[in-house]
């Protein structure tokens, strides 16, 4: 197996709030991604998953910054770069080139004065070194990005923002950050304001667009059925950290951490009955206020004096090649089952369906 | 009186003129929403739903067709009138990263219209109603929140903080845009099911556009279901019907896209692509007859590309327009649904007999 394409090491965040108080949005994440793969981020709303997406490309706003830890990358010329040692000029180089982000928020992210044509050509003339842009040149090329995400070029390009719908803009976006052909994408919520017919053409452009130039996508989702679609792996973030992590089959058939069981219980089935559904009681922790011990036991069904004692580490479960070990955050693990019974339908439907063939 | 609709779209059409000529966004829609009562509109990106709500929202002016409230248009109400209706409809912006001002903190977004209708008598007031309506939206504890600026805030974080806005002012009417797109499930869930409250208590209704149809069948169980494709409406009826026996192909379509949390179940159906073409035609250049022909697994040459096929009631409580559907009901009487297996757009033939 060769070496990782990013690996990030003891990665921390804060957020200043004030002229002497900070807030630490992330801790201590440490991740190996391989090339090829795609990482799903998911956890609870506000716990740090977007700063997490923001800090692998040195993103973060003004008052974000890596507080500790390591970002190293192997760049498409074969050699390793330490992220946070980058300069100015190397970094804006890095950025699009090697690693391009598509926002949380895309609907906001253009410019509403500029036509996406231009949005286009700004973007490819200010990234690549050397090569000339010219309007024809930009016209072809985000043509054929466009279509990737099925928008119609000759519509679009001559548009401004406010003249396309939420999730118009959000597939340019999309289509804007493969410009350059990056090797790492970070996707945020790249689908929420896309139907599932939309979603699903996304999902599969993303599927070949990944065999054909083998890129690696970080995708932060809450939605897990887009998780279970386009995912090899999963890691469940809670309160600022990696709590769970595993191969997507591991994580969804078998989650460990009870945070992770409840988010899966939690999901709504299309099909069926309307069923009276459960959200995980109580709320996730204010970064100002964080629980001693694992950050879940206000909230958690299995939690013992045990828990409310020191935090709970990553420890391994089962081991698994390229990154894919199943590691679990919790002190009871082995007491962790899923309870929905619609997925233990399911999971015995596709046991069938292979027990027939 | 109950049973009155509180919002009644006429025949509703919006296009907007561009530099590339006019675009049809709305062709002409009728809806109704009753008070606690939902009507959830799904559709495929840029359908025309947001165009619709902001309409219904008094936000844009329709170019054709007319939006009543309370029985009153919109176009010829007086002054105090509008005011009124202000007041009792709230619109939730689709892009919660729009629709907060950066410059304000939560607390004085929230205590702007609190003020301004004189809900509140002062600043100690103020503040306790804005903490009540944080707690509405799970974000507790609400100190870590009110003095908080947009950007300080999470995706979702905002996203709740525009619906606890809209709460503030007691409204009658909740127009929602994709309200609960950036919520993971758990908080989902319990925002629907505070919303669910005001629909169940208070009698608000809601005009409910979601791309989620685990959303829309869970929060608009006892409501409708509208979907739209190109500007108009194609199947319109009881939600447990259009989602649980789907009859329009492109609302079988819809609903065999979804994807379930289940990665072998992904893998196995990713290839099982059931429609003609992705492509979604330009509203500019809408196809012939039925504007879904180009796409439709059960498009038949001569029928479906001739005419455009009207909205139609069926026997089986709703809506819709499709040439082959109503063609099949009208020869296979009595028990025509039976016919609609005939339509192709599932993609998991094996779970239909459980919807
Ligand atoms: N500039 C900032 N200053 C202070 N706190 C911030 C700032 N930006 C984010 N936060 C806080 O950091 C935490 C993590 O935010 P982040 O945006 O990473 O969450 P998220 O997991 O992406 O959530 P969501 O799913 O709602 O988008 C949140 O509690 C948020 O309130
Ligand atoms: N101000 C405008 N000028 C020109 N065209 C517009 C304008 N607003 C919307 N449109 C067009 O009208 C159509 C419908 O847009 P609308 O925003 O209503 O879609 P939507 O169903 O809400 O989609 P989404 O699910 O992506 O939010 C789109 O083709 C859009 O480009
Ligand atoms: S460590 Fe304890 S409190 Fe934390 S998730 Fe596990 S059982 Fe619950
Ligand atoms: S009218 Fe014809 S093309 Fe249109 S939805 Fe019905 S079968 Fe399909
Ligand atoms: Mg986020
Ligand atoms: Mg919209």
């Amino acid at each position: 197996m060769s070496d990782p394409i990013l690996s990030v090491r003891d990665l921390s965040i804060a957020y200043r709030t004030g002229r002497k108080e900070s807030v630490t949005a992330v801790s201590g994440i440490d991740l190996d991604l391989y090339e090829g793969q795609s990482l799903a981020l998911v956890g609870e709303s506000g716990c740090g998953k977007t700063t997490l997406g923001l800090g692998l490309l040195r993103l973060l706003p003004n008052l974000g910054e890596i507080t500790s830890g390591s970002l190293t990358y192997r760049l498409k010329d074969g050699s390793r770069a330490d992220l946070l040692q980058m300069k100015k000029e190397p970094l804006r180089r890095f950025r699009w080139n090697e690693a391009a982000m598509v926002f949380q928020g895309a609907m906001n992210a253009f410019n509403p004065v500029i036509r996406i044509f231009d949005h286009f050509a700004d973007t490819l003339r200010d990234h690549a070194d050397g090569k000339k842009w010219t309007k024809a040149a930009v016209e072809a090329r985000a043509g054929e990005l466009l279509e990737t995400v099925r928008l119609d070029p000759d519509r679009v390009l001559q548009s401004y923002p406010h003249e396309l719908s939420g999730g118009m803009k959000q597939r340019a976006l999309i289509a804007l950050a493969i410009a350059l052909d990056p090797q790492v994408l970070v996707l945020d919520e790249p689908t929420t304001a896309l139907d599932l017919l939309t979603q699903r053409s996304i999902v599969q452009q993303l599927h070949e667009l990944r065999k054909k130039f083998g890129f690696t996508m970080v995708f932060i989702t809450h939605d897990l059925g887009l998780a279970a679609e386009l995912a090899d792996r999963v890691a469940t973030m809670y309160a600022g950290r990696i709590i769970e992590t595993g191969s997507a089959r591991d994580i969804f058939y078998d989650p460990k951490h009870p945070y992770t069981a409840g988010l899966i219980n939690a999901v709504m089935p299309v099909k069926g009955d309307r069923p009276a559904l459960e959200s995980i009681p109580g709320y996730p922790p204010s970064l100002k206020a964080m629980p001693d011990g694992c950050a879940f036991n206000p909230r958690c069904a299995f939690a013992t004096d045990a828990c409310k004692q020191d935090r709970v580490p990553l420890s391994l479960l089962t081991e698994r090649p390229s990154g894919m070990d199943h590691s679990v955050a919790c002190l009871h693990h082995d007491q962790v089952r899923l309870a929905r019974s619609a997925t233990d339908q399911l999971a015995s439907f596709v046991e069938g369906e292979s027990a027939n063939v | 009186m109950s049973n009155a609709p509180l919002l009644k779209l006429s025949g509703m059409e919006q296009v907007f003129e561009t530099k590339k000529g006019p675009v049809p966004a709305v062709g002409g829609v009728d809806l109704e929403v009753k008070p606690g009562k939902v009507l959830c509109l799904v559709g495929e990106s840029g359908c025309g739903k947001t165009t619709t709500a902001r309409a219904a929202a008094g936000l844009t002016k329709p170019t054709a067709g007319t939006v009543e409230f309370r029985g009153k248009n919109l176009a010829e109400m007086t002054a105090a009138e509008r005011g009124q209706y202000r007041r009792a409809v709230q619109y939730i912006h689709q892009d919660p990263y729009a629709a907060l001002n950066p410059t304000r903190t939560v607390f004085s977004t929230l205590s702007a219209g609190l003020k301004k209708h004189g809900i509140v008598k002062n600043r100690t007031e103020a503040r306790a109603k804005a903490a009540e309506l944080l707690q509405l939206v799970d974000l507790t504890p609400p100190e870590s929140y009110l003095d908080s600026y947009p950007h300080q805030l999470s995706g979702g974080q905002r996203q709740r903080v525009n619906v606890a806005r809209s709460l503030a002012l007691n409204p009658d009417l909740l127009i929602c845009d994709e309200s609960t797109s950036m919520l993971d499930v758990s908080i989902r869930v319990s925002l629907l099911n505070t919303l669910g409250r005001l629909r169940d208590e208070l009698d608000v209704g809601f005009l409910f556009i979601t791309h989620d149809l685990a959303v829309a069948k869970y929060f608009a169980w006892d409501g409708e279901i509208a979907v739209m494709y190109l500007g108009k409406v194609v199947e319109h009826g009881p939600t447990p019907e259009v989602i649980g026996n789907p009859q329009h192909p492109y609302t079988k379509a819809l609903i065999g896209a979804v994807c379930e949390p289940d990665p072998d179940l992904a893998k196995a159906n990713r290839s099982a692509e059931q429609l003609r073409s992705a492509e979604i035609p330009s509203l500019r250049d809408l196809p012939a007859g039925c504007a879904f022909h180009p796409r439709c697994p059960a498009f038949e040459p001569g029928l479906c590309d001739a005419a455009e096929p009207p909205l139609q009631a069926t026997p089986s409580r709703r809506k819709l327009s499709c040439h082959v559907v109503h063609r099949d009901l009208q020869r296979a009487t009595p028990d025509a649904t039976l016919t609609f297996d005939a339509v192709p757009g599932s993609r998991r033939p094996e779970t239909e007999s459980a919807l």
